[in-house]
């Protein structure tokens, strides 16, 4: 029975993720609000030897203990219950991704529409779509069978047609999973679960093929119309059969379950109720990145539409390389502000994917690495803003032939200009030597427009708080707010292009500390604000800096536009963080130049102005080549 | 944490080794427990389910899905030929007539009245499992494979291409530092495992495949050699299944880096004999390295020395292997194990190990940039 939120004062959370599964406690301070106030991990223990994700747990509840103080774990292994004085927790609640996540694949009609929806609503419960099944994705039927036969996925999400609308081509594709007999990941001697989210009339065809050789659940139709998406009713069905029936199969997880206070989440899944929860508690745009060694997902809210994206291979171990192939050299190559040779990059890339656990000692290897990351970072968000878009196919009357070309129809929700708070999180940017590292690469892989608040996850809290926001919402918010987040800055990027050196914007007003800036910066530079005036070295270890706000005039050059439009002042309050006000006129995209000398020499302004490096071992480095 | 574990390449003079043989799918098991199998040996047999081939006899004929079932010639259950006609549809008066043909050999699965479409299977598609090891049959999976079990030298590598083979030891290069190029590569090393020294070059991979070489194990490779051997960028590292003619398997990384002494003194001292090698790798939650796997001799049978703890913490004295630059590829030996956590050029606060380097000098490690060499025994 899950506790009223009046009688949570003590919250445990674990995340139980691939290789790590991180605890964090949550109390109730005095005056009645909630700080997350210990941390501890231990390695996940999923896979044999040990095959039972409980003694990951209790290990990292036991960090959590020696750390807090705080006796959480009875002498018979049990999380202690209810909290009394010194000792146990109100509630315990977890997230995972271990063992892989919860790997779906998603089938509609047609590529844009049905199978898009599907996509949508896997993702959003924080699946990874192993791959889209549509009438009309160029495949022969027989290639599509030999696939889904080949994927293994935890589930599958078939819909298709709108209520009402076509029925053969859905069972179409029922058939073609009938055919293929699918068979789960995980576990011997069970069936592979399937939701049917698609048109209501098809739903005794759909059974007649399906039930007996799959698990077969009907859920509301995910597209009742063109017009409209229900992707509420599958996400809730995901989730159930995650926990019946995925996470009934993984080691250990069958124990996990009876000793949560709440269902378990997929971490990605939690991740993205909380940033939705706090885009709509606000009324702010936000995107949202986590990139991590194998996959990167980007959650963004624009227009009070939550999408998710998991691209797959963008990570920064086991799939760097990848990214590498994907960016290419030059692309690489334009964020290093030394002559380097692409050889000696391409070898550092695949040295870091063949042993993924190493830390670049020398700097010349975190610049690769960081470089790698603004990619990664940069074609995440290429694949979200492509996902991301308005409903295809509608207020358009057709046939389903004729609908079968609305392809790129739907526009893009991603609009950079009306983003309020992009928030970073993973290894590479949360822990960063130095925060100004975070806030560069959130600039030059996504390069925000206008007015833009810039946090990085403090220590990959999300997911904990996105599945406690179920339970004590206002918790969760309150530990977002004031532990989750480090508050960057404000980056101030005015769009348009203009002449290398010449004026872009103007700024006055008084700082935080109470100092006045007058100061006009040029197209091509990047200046930094920071009054608090916080050391590079140590704002990595900060988290009790509060941003502070004040009121500045922008004035952006003729050509360039803040938002009101071209050449239109703004004064606007803004605040600062533990990097600064940034303010960005190097042009929207950013322009590098191309001469390779006057590229570095750029490079390596920025870097000096952000205070992203200790300079005098970049300048050396950029003296010698790298060497 | 509360100690340093750095887990290393297994490097191993005498192992006793145990692979498990599985099949994709439930299938028969060839052999039985204690029997002695040779690399080539079918230790267990299945058949995949054919391939699957879906027919719109709706649309071919012209016909309504509805008349599906009444116009088709067979019915499900019915084994059908390739060409054969499975449908036919007859029209005016029956002057007109087409046929459906069947796609492939098989037989009919399904009939929709609803979609119009026939589900065709094709004919099960054997699958047998090897051997790939000599040894003995240890264990057996009813329905599912066995577990193998061998006595031998065991040299793990850090990346790898190509799948399973098997051949004698050919050393190529005097020094494990020696670069492995076409000069080195002869057609009398046809079927053999050559290895070489630091690092392969593009040359001697494609020289070494014209002459039939099975498998190349060196220190290092270029990684644009790889790249332009294969044909495309490895994106993901999950190899093994490639097609190239030859397996390939570095021990130390990629860039020219000198093979490990002790891994290149080993291999020498199994020159001409068979071995087995695997260059699939996996690099993630299951890491699976590339291998080989040099079966001992009777000479060499003798008593196997108590296998090193794994996941034991990192203690003074313990042979170590650096994994990342600057010192990337030095052994060394762990001289202290400070607390306090350091501060690298990087600017990154890590805890460190203090290594000792073969020729006096000593160097502050992140523990991370490390791995333990597994076995001192050599």
């Amino acid at each position: 029975m899950v506790t009223a939120p009046e009688n949570i004062g003590v919250i445990v959370a674990t995340d139980c993720g691939s290789t790590t599964t991180k605890a964090i406690l949550i109390e109730r301070q005095p005056d009645g609000s909630y700080r997350q106030t210990a941390r501890g991990e231990a390695p996940t223990t999923v896979e044999a030897p040990f095959e039972d994700v409980t003694m990951g747990v209790r290990n990292s509840i036991q960090e959590l203990a020696e750390l807090s103080g705080r006796r959480l774990v009875d002498d018979n292994g049990h999380i202690i219950r209810p909290a009394e004085g010194n000792e146990g927790c109100d509630i315990y609640i977890s997230t995972s991704s271990a063992g892989g996540g919860l790997q779906m694949m998603v089938a509609g009609v047609v590529r844009t529409m049905t199978a898009e929806s599907a996509a949508r609503a896997a993702l959003g419960a924080g699946a990874i779509v192993m791959d889209t099944i549509a009438s009309n994705d160029k495949r022969l039927p027989h290639q599509q069978i030999e696939r889904i036969r080949h994927l293994r996925p935890d589930m599958i999400l078939l819909s298709g047609g709108v209520d009402g609308g076509t029925i053969s081509h859905v069972v179409e594709l029922a058939e073609l999973v009938s055919a293929a007999d699918p068979k789960p990941r995980l576990g011997k001697g069970y069936k592979l679960p399937v939701i049917y989210a698609g048109n209501k009339e098809a739903r005794d065809l759909i059974r007649e093929r399906l039930a007996e050789k799959t698990d077969l659940f009907v859920a509301d139709n995910l597209r009742p119309t063109l017009e409209m998406e229900n992707l509420g009713p599958a996400r809730d069905r995901i989730h159930d059969l995650f926990m019946e029936h995925v996470m009934q199969q993984a080691p250990g997880y069958g124990k996990l379950m009876e000793i949560t206070d709440a269902p378990i989440k997929p971490t990605p899944g939690a991740v993205g109720d909380i940033i939705d929860r706090v885009a709509m508690a606000e009324d702010i745009e936000v995107l949202g990145v986590d990139i991590g060694g194998a996959t990167t997902d980007v959650f963004s809210v624009f227009k009070k539409t939550f999408n998710r994206t998991v691209s797959a291979n963008l990570g920064m171990s086991y799939s760097i390389s990848n990214v590498f192939a994907e960016a290419g050299i030059e692309n690489v190559q334009r964020h290093i502000p030394f002559a380097i040779d692409d050889r000696h990059v391409r070898n550092a890339v695949k040295n870091k994917m063949i042993r993924p656990t190493t830390i670049p000692q020398q700097l010349r290897d975190l610049v690769i690495e960081q470089a790698m990351a603004k990619e990664a970072l940069r074609l995440a968000l290429e694949q979200h803003r492509a996902f991301a878009t308005t409903l295809k196919g509608v207020q358009q009357e057709r046939a389903i032939g004729d609908a079968f070309d609305q392809n790129g129809h739907g526009l893009s929700l991603v609009n950079m200009i009306s983003l309020d708070l992009l928030v970073g999180s993973g290894g590479v940017l949360s822990h960063a030597p130095r925060r100004n590292q975070t806030a560069m690469m959130l600039l030059d892989a996504f390069e925000p427009k206008g007015f833009t608040r810039l946090a990085v996850d403090s220590i990959f809290m999300m997911p904990h708080l996105g599945v406690l926001a179920d339970i004590h919402p206002a918790a969760a918010t309150q530990v977002f707010e004031r532990d989750c987040l480090i508050h960057l800055g404000t980056c101030v990027a005015p769009g348009g292009k203009g002449k290398p050196g010449a004026p872009c914007l103007h700024v006055t007003g008084t700082l935080p500390d109470g100092s006045t800036v007058d100061e006009t910066v040029n197209y091509g530079e990047l200046r930094l604000l920071d009054s608090a005036a916080l050391d590079p070295e140590t704002n990595i270890s900060i988290r009790e800096y509060q941003p502070q706000e004040c009121s500045l005039t922008f004035a952006p050059s003729k050509g360039f536009n803040l938002g009101a439009g071209s050449g239109k002042p703004v004064t606007k309050t803004v605040s600062d963080g533990v990097v600064g006000i940034m303010l960005d006129c190097r042009g929207r995209p950013i322009r590098y130049p191309e001469d390779p000398g006057e590229r570095i020499a750029a490079l390596l302004r920025w870097a000096a102005e952000l205070k992203a490096y200790d300079m005098d071992v970049l300048s050396a480095l950029s003296a010698t080549g790298g060497e | 944490m509360a100690h340093s574990y750095t887990p290393g390449l297994k490097v191993s003079e005498r192992s006793r080794i145990t692979k498990r043989r599985i099949l994709p799918i439930q299938g028969d098991v060839l052999v039985s427990e204690g029997d002695m199998v040779t690399h080539d040996t079918v230790v267990a047999r299945t058949a995949l389910p054919g391939d699957v081939y879906p027919v719109n006899v709706a649309n071919m004929l012209g016909i309504s899905a509805a008349e599906v079932t009444r116009c088709m010639l067979k019915q499900v259950g019915e084994t059908i030929e390739q060409g054969e006609a499975i449908a036919l549809a007859k029209s005016f008066f029956g002057i007109f007539k087409s046929t459906a043909k069947a796609p492939i050999t098989g037989t009919i699965e399904s009939i929709s009245s609803v979609t119009g479409q026939v589900i065709v299977r094709g004919a099960p598609l054997p699958v047998e499992v090897m051997a790939y090891i000599p040894g003995t049959v240890t264990e057996i999976f009813s329905g599912e494979g066995v577990a193998l079990e061998t006595t031998g030298a065991f040299v793990q590598g850090i990346f790898g291409v190509g799948g399973e083979v098997n051949g004698p030891v050919r050393m190529a290069v005097e020094h494990h530092e020696d670069i492995l190029t076409d000069s080195h590569i002869s057609e009398d090393m046809k079927d053999c495992i050559v290895v070489g020294g630091s690092m392969v070059t593009a040359e001697a991979i494609r020289r070494a495949r014209e002459c039939g070489v099975k498998a190349i194990v060196s220190g290092g490779i270029e990684d644009g050699d790889l790249r332009d051997f294969l044909g495309y960028d490895i994106g993901v590292a999950i190899t093994g299944h490639e097609k190239l003619g030859i397996t390939l398997m570095v021990t130390e990384g990629f860039g020219s880096i000198a093979m490990s002494p002790r891994t290149f003194e080993l291999l020498k001292s199994r020159n001409g004999q068979a071995a087995c090698v695997n260059g699939a790798t996996q690099i993630r939650a299951g890491v699976i390295r590339p291998e080989i796997i040099i079966p001992a001799t009777d000479t060499q049978q003798k008593d196997l020395p108590p296998s090193p703890k794994e996941g034991a913490p990192t203690r003074i004295g313990d042979n170590i292997r650096c994994i990342r630059e600057p010192w990337f590829g030095r052994i060394g030996t762990v001289a202290s194990l400070p607390h306090e956590l350091q501060q690298m050029e990087s600017g990154t606060w890590v805890r460190v190990l203090q290594v000792a380097f073969d020729d006096g000098s000593l160097a502050i490690v992140p523990r991370a940039n490390v791995e333990r060499i597994e076995d001192n025994n050599l």
